[in-house]
């Protein structure tokens, strides 16, 4: 049976803010609310209250006030899961808010596993698949753009996309199909050709649309970043200039999630999350030496890497270890301590290795705004606007789109080979299938519908 | 009214394609079985094309010779022209077609009817099924007789209330003008069964005399038959074959079509019966694919013994006068001399929902059924279920467990399968578009997918059996050998691939390996394969096959298995789905209908979303 206990979690991300809502779904929601929550003003019981009534009070443990709220009361199914809801909005932070997380568990709640609510909804049949994964990318996105993103999901345009290029790849199957069940009256002659040329532009498609759902991760996890450089050269000053600008939003954060928040650094609407830092910030006064070793395999996690070099000494050994291996990456190389006697210029730097350099100052913060701008436009542009383009927004969707790419490469190989037709339509139909899933869509009657309709068949 | 009262074993009504199978199961398992058919003389029939097989037909004759059926012997004798198709294409898509010669496939069908122990034949017409509490007793005939049977199977193809009409002229008779079945239907209705009622088609036959075959292409046969059956000695089908002709329509003709559209009973109204997308009459043709200026126009003899002709792609419902005018705008039927007008015929058939993949009806217990009547089409389509049934009943008889075969083993798997799960609004033909694991169901290998499944039901002797695992034994140590047989880059070897344009070897390689590249065939790698033994064609065929396709067969053997999981995650038969939270209305009126016995045939029915097999599954496992 459906599991239909009550569950609870902060709905919203436990940040600074302060102000958050905490949600209970199931049965026993109102109920659980009631025996904690203290209305201001006398009134009926809260399980006899009416669906989309608004209540102000205080909850209290233990005759003890923890937080003045707002509880708002939902009755299924004309809630978002479909079950009795209510949501507690409470402005008493973090610590509060956790508190009062842990009473509502007390009192007969349990904690909500990740995306359970929408699992809920979805199960109920409130919501179907695609979209609720949009929404659980919209409760975790972490910015602005991504928000967008994962809105502009639920209006369809991911599936409209992946519709257009699953009906040309259907076509096709169809085309052979029937030629297979009706040799004489449909032939194949010079059509494995003029195949080819269609699994190129598909390919080209869906490739676009991998990389588009790529900057998309990039732009919901953030740009995963790695400050690597010498020992000295300024790396965890550059650090702390860069997470200067959020610093008065961090520090508020009062040190309960610290580790984790620290590594994201925002700018300007994107987000860095930086690739092991702790380790580099840890180091703030004792600097170890960063082995190639483990730059490479730092390298291998990133999305950008900011190679820092100390303008104020020349280039080294460590140095030329270090670059070749960063040829093939995303790199913005940064001369630091440029407020020192410079030695290295950026011409001299980039003899080694062709990538941008930006001279900046960590310790008196300069440069730092050449550096946002970089990397704005190093994953905004590309004729990417986010109000338009469309792309894959979970892991899910990309693997079968990957699927469905290493499928028609497989035509194409089949193509190239010589092989005979009804081996291109096994591949074809598999990606016709991985394409489906990202949708929701089963084969069912397509093909033989398609058969039908475009084709003649014979007798 | 006095009447006679027989017992029986089985009771087959129909002796078509589908009964001919089923009854000759069920006699030759040792029960005894009555056949009904309205005319002795119309045994085994071929009312429209004139050939058996073709394009995935080809696999389902030899899936039902595997099986131990009979229609793969029975053309192996009576064909006239013999072809397999795509044989330029990947050996999944090969398939065998033969044309028959009408008049001798009935006859020797009907000989051996008539020589099968504990079978009868009995020319009347079945007006009532028997049953009590659902379980089904015997059948009542026309005259009142009763025969009590202890299981019931229903072959009655187009018969049922059949009406064939063209033009305004309407009469209702089974095909060729052969008697109706019109009383069964009610007795059907009485006992809760749901009736469709579907339409096909049939083109005019030409009198050969008349038709200038100067104008159109000859098709000939192939230079070397394979047969059918994989018990016919390969050289007793080397015989002279007869042509087939191809012409082609035109502008005119669709002129024709076009400007009489409104005297078409399809068109008018006429014909409520929902037809085949996959046969359309020419006028559908001329109507939905309108951009074509031209239609092929396949000729084939009926026989040897007549001078009819089968006028294939030209099926129509036209009335006389357009169809004299229409065929006679083709090259080469100018002065053609029509013997049998076109027609169509609607007639009677079930929603094949309400069968079990047995073929039993879920409701009615004993009682079985196969063929058109199950809404499918065509002679191979038929005898498939004939057979299925036919065995499905002598073991309900006989108390012995059902037989399915599913999907990843057979095409009558993915035929029933289809037919008993998905919604049919028409007449169902075989495709191999169809079968989702056709790299594994070839033509080739029915046997080895077959034979032990015939074997141990009692329908193929043990003799043949053997031969069947000597076969296999055969074939697994040849692909082993290749395997395991490594070659070096000598002269000799680089030369022997340079000859069939195959790149050079690098390193030494396996002779499996180079057999793998698309351009090598088995027999090309003679010269340097000297250990290789003496092994018959079906054999090395296999082996070719096997070796040279084996990434595909390997990945489409992953597919079966994921299948056979959701296959195995059985759905009790007391599920109650209107208490399924969250399952779409329509989701739950399918399952209701369909009664999926698993998880995986729940995914197949159309109108039941993925979405709901998650809730599905969620309830299940909850």
């Amino acid at each position: 049976m459906l599991r239909s206990d009550t569950i609870a979690a902060v709905a919203t991300s436990m940040n600074a803010s302060g102000i958050g809502i905490i949600r209970i779904s199931g049965t026993e929601s109102i109920s659980i609310v009631e025996k904690i929550f203290c209305p201001a003003k006398k009134q009926k019981k809260l399980t006899e209250q009416k669906s989309y009534t608004i209540h102000y009070g205080t909850i209290v443990e233990d005759g003890e006030v923890l937080d003045e709220v707002i509880v708002l009361l939902m009755r299924g199914p004309h809630s978002y899961t479909a079950e009795d809801t209510v949501e507690i909005d409470c402005h008493g932070g973090v610590y509060v808010m956790h508190q009062i997380l842990n009473l509502v568990i007390k009192k007969g709640a349990r904690v909500a596993e990740p995306g359970e609510f929408t699992k809920r909804a979805f199960l109920n049949g409130r919501i179907d698949l695609s979209q609720a994964e949009a929404v659980i990318d919209v409760i975790s996105s972490q910015n602005t753009y991504a928000l967008k993103s994962s809105i502009q999901q639920l209006k369809g345009s991911v599936q409209r996309l992946i519709k257009s290029i699953r009906e040309k790849v259907l076509y096709e199957i169809a085309y052979i199909e029937s030629a297979l069940d009706d040799p004489e009256h449909i032939s194949l002659e010079g059509y494995p050709e003029s195949l080819h040329k269609k699994i190129k532009e598909l390919l080209q498609e869906i490739e676009r649309l991998l990389k588009e759902s790529e900057q998309g991760k990039i732009l919901r996890e953030g740009i995963r970043t790695a400050i690597i450089g010498k020992p000295n050269a300024g790396k965890s000053s550059l650090l702390n200039a860069l997470l200067g600008e959020e610093r008065a939003i961090v520090t508020e954060i009062a040190g309960t999630t610290r580790d984790t928040l620290e590594e994201q650094i925002r700018l300007r609407g994107l987000t860095l999350q930086m690739i092991d830092t702790a380790g580099i910030r840890k180091t703030g006064d004792k600097i170890e030496q960063i082995g190639v070793e483990r730059a490479k395999q730092m390298m291998e996690e990133a999305d950008l890497i900011l190679y820092v070099i100390d303008a104020s000494s020349a280039l080294d050994e460590n140095d030329k270890e270090i670059m070749p291996l960063l040829k093939e990456k995303r790199v913005i190389v940064l001369l630091n301590k440029t407020d020192l006697q410079e030695r290295i210029t950026a011409e001299e730097v980039q003899r080694f290795l062709e990538k941008p350099v930006i001279r900046i100052s960590a310790k008196e913060e300069k440069g730092l705004s050449e550096l946002a701008d970089k990397i704005e436009q190093m994953f905004l542009t590309g004729g990417l606007s986010w109000n338009d383009e469309v792309y894959l927004t979970n892991l899910r969707q990309k693997t079968a789109m990957e699927e469905a790419k290493a499928s028609l490469q497989k035509v194409e190989e089949s193509i190239l080979l010589g092989m005979s037709e009804d081996f291109y339509s096994i591949d074809l139909m598999d990606a016709y299938e991985a394409l489906g899933r990202i949708i929701g869509e089963s084969v069912g009657e397509d093909l033989v519908n398609e058969i039908f309709e475009k084709f003649c068949m014979g007798k | 009214m006095a009447y006679i009262e027989v017992d029986t074993d089985v009771v087959v009504v129909g002796a078509g394609h589908a009964g001919c199978e089923a009854a000759l199961a069920c006699a030759r398992l040792g029960l005894l079985t009555t056949i009904f058919t309205v005319s002795v003389d119309s045994i085994a029939l071929m009312p429209c094309n004139p050939n058996i097989g073709g394009s995935s037909k080809g696999h389902l004759v030899r899936e039902i010779d595997a099986l131990g059926g009979e229609m793969g012997k029975v053309i192996d004798k009576t064909f006239i022209q013999s072809k397999m198709l795509n044989r330029s294409k990947g050996p999944a898509v090969h398939s065998l077609r033969a044309q028959a010669d009408k008049a001798e496939y009935s006859r020797v069908m009907r000989r051996v009817l008539e020589h099968t122990d504990n079978l009868w034949i009995v020319q009347a017409e079945v007006a009532e099924i028997l049953a009590k509490d659902q379980k089904v007793t015997g059948v009542r005939l026309c005259s009142g007789a009763i025969y009590h049977a202890k299981a019931v199977i229903l072959c009655t193809g187009t018969y049922l209330k059949a009406r064939c009409i063209y033009g305004d002229v309407s009469t209702y008779t089974g095909p060729n003008g052969l008697q109706a079945a019109n009383h069964l239907s009610d007795s059907l209705r009485a006992l809760g069964i749901e009736l469709y009622r579907f339409k096909t088609g049939t083109p005019a036959r030409i009198d050969k005399r008349s038709i200038d075959f100067s104008k159109m292409e000859e098709q000939f046969g192939d230079r070397r038959v394979v047969p059918f059956s994989f018990t016919t000695d390969p050289e007793s089908v080397q015989i002279p074959q007869v042509s087939c002709w191809l012409t082609y329509t035109n502008e005119k003709t669709h002129e024709i079509i076009r400007a009489n559209l409104s005297r078409s009973p399809l068109y008018s109204g006429d014909i409520e019966g929902t037809g085949p997308r996959y046969c359309p009459s020419i006028e559908d043709k001329v109507v939905s694919f309108s951009d074509k200026n031209r239609h092929q126009v396949f000729l084939e003899p009926e026989g040897l013994y007549t001078n009819e002709m089968y006028v294939g792609g030209m099926s129509s419902s036209l009335p006389e006068d357009v169809q004299h005018e229409m065929y006679r705008t083709v090259p080469g039927l100018e002065h053609a001399q029509i013997v049998r007008n076109a027609y169509a015929i609607e007639y009677d058939c079930i929603n094949p929902q309400q069968l079990s993949a047995t073929l039993e009806f879920k409701a009615v217990s004993g009682l079985f059924s196969g063929g058109q009547f199950n809404g499918s089409s065509g002679y191979e389509e038929a005898a498939a279920q004939g057979l299925v049934a036919g065995i499905n009943a002598a073991r309900k008889v006989l108390k012995k467990e059902q037989i399915v075969i599913d999907r990843s083993k057979g095409y009558i798997g993915v035929l029933i399968d289809d037919l008993v799960t998905k919604e049919n609004k028409e007449p169902y033909r075989m495709m191999t578009s169809r079968s989702e694991y056709r790299l594994l169901l070839r033509q080739d290998n029915a046997d080895q997918r077959l034979t032990p499944i015939g074997y141990e039901v009692g329908l193929i002797s043990k003799e043949r059996y053997e031969r069947l695992q000597e076969k296999i034994q055969l074939i697994q140590t040849e692909k082993e050998r290749l395997e395991h047989t490594m070659v070096g880059a000598s002269s000799k070897i680089q030369e022997l691939l340079k000859k069939y344009q195959s790149a050079e070897l690098k390193t030494a390689a396996s002779l499996a390996e180079i057999l793998r590249r698309p351009e090598m065939r088995y027999e090309y790698l003679s010269p340097i394969d000297k250990e290789r033994p003496v092994l018959s064609e079906e054999v090395i065929e296999q082996v070719e096959i096997d070796i040279k396709y084996d990434g595909y067969i390997k990945r489409q053997l992953k597919q079966v298995e994921q299948f056979r999981k959701l296959e195995s995650k059985k759905i009790p038969e007391n599920i109650d789905y209107d208490k399924i939270p969250s399952l779409r209305l329509e989701a739950v009126q399918k399952l209701k209908l369909c009664k999926p016995i698993s998880i995986g045939q729940a995914s197949r029915i159309s109108g039941v979303s993925p979405a709901d097999i998650s809730v599905l599954l969620v309830y299940l496992e909850g």
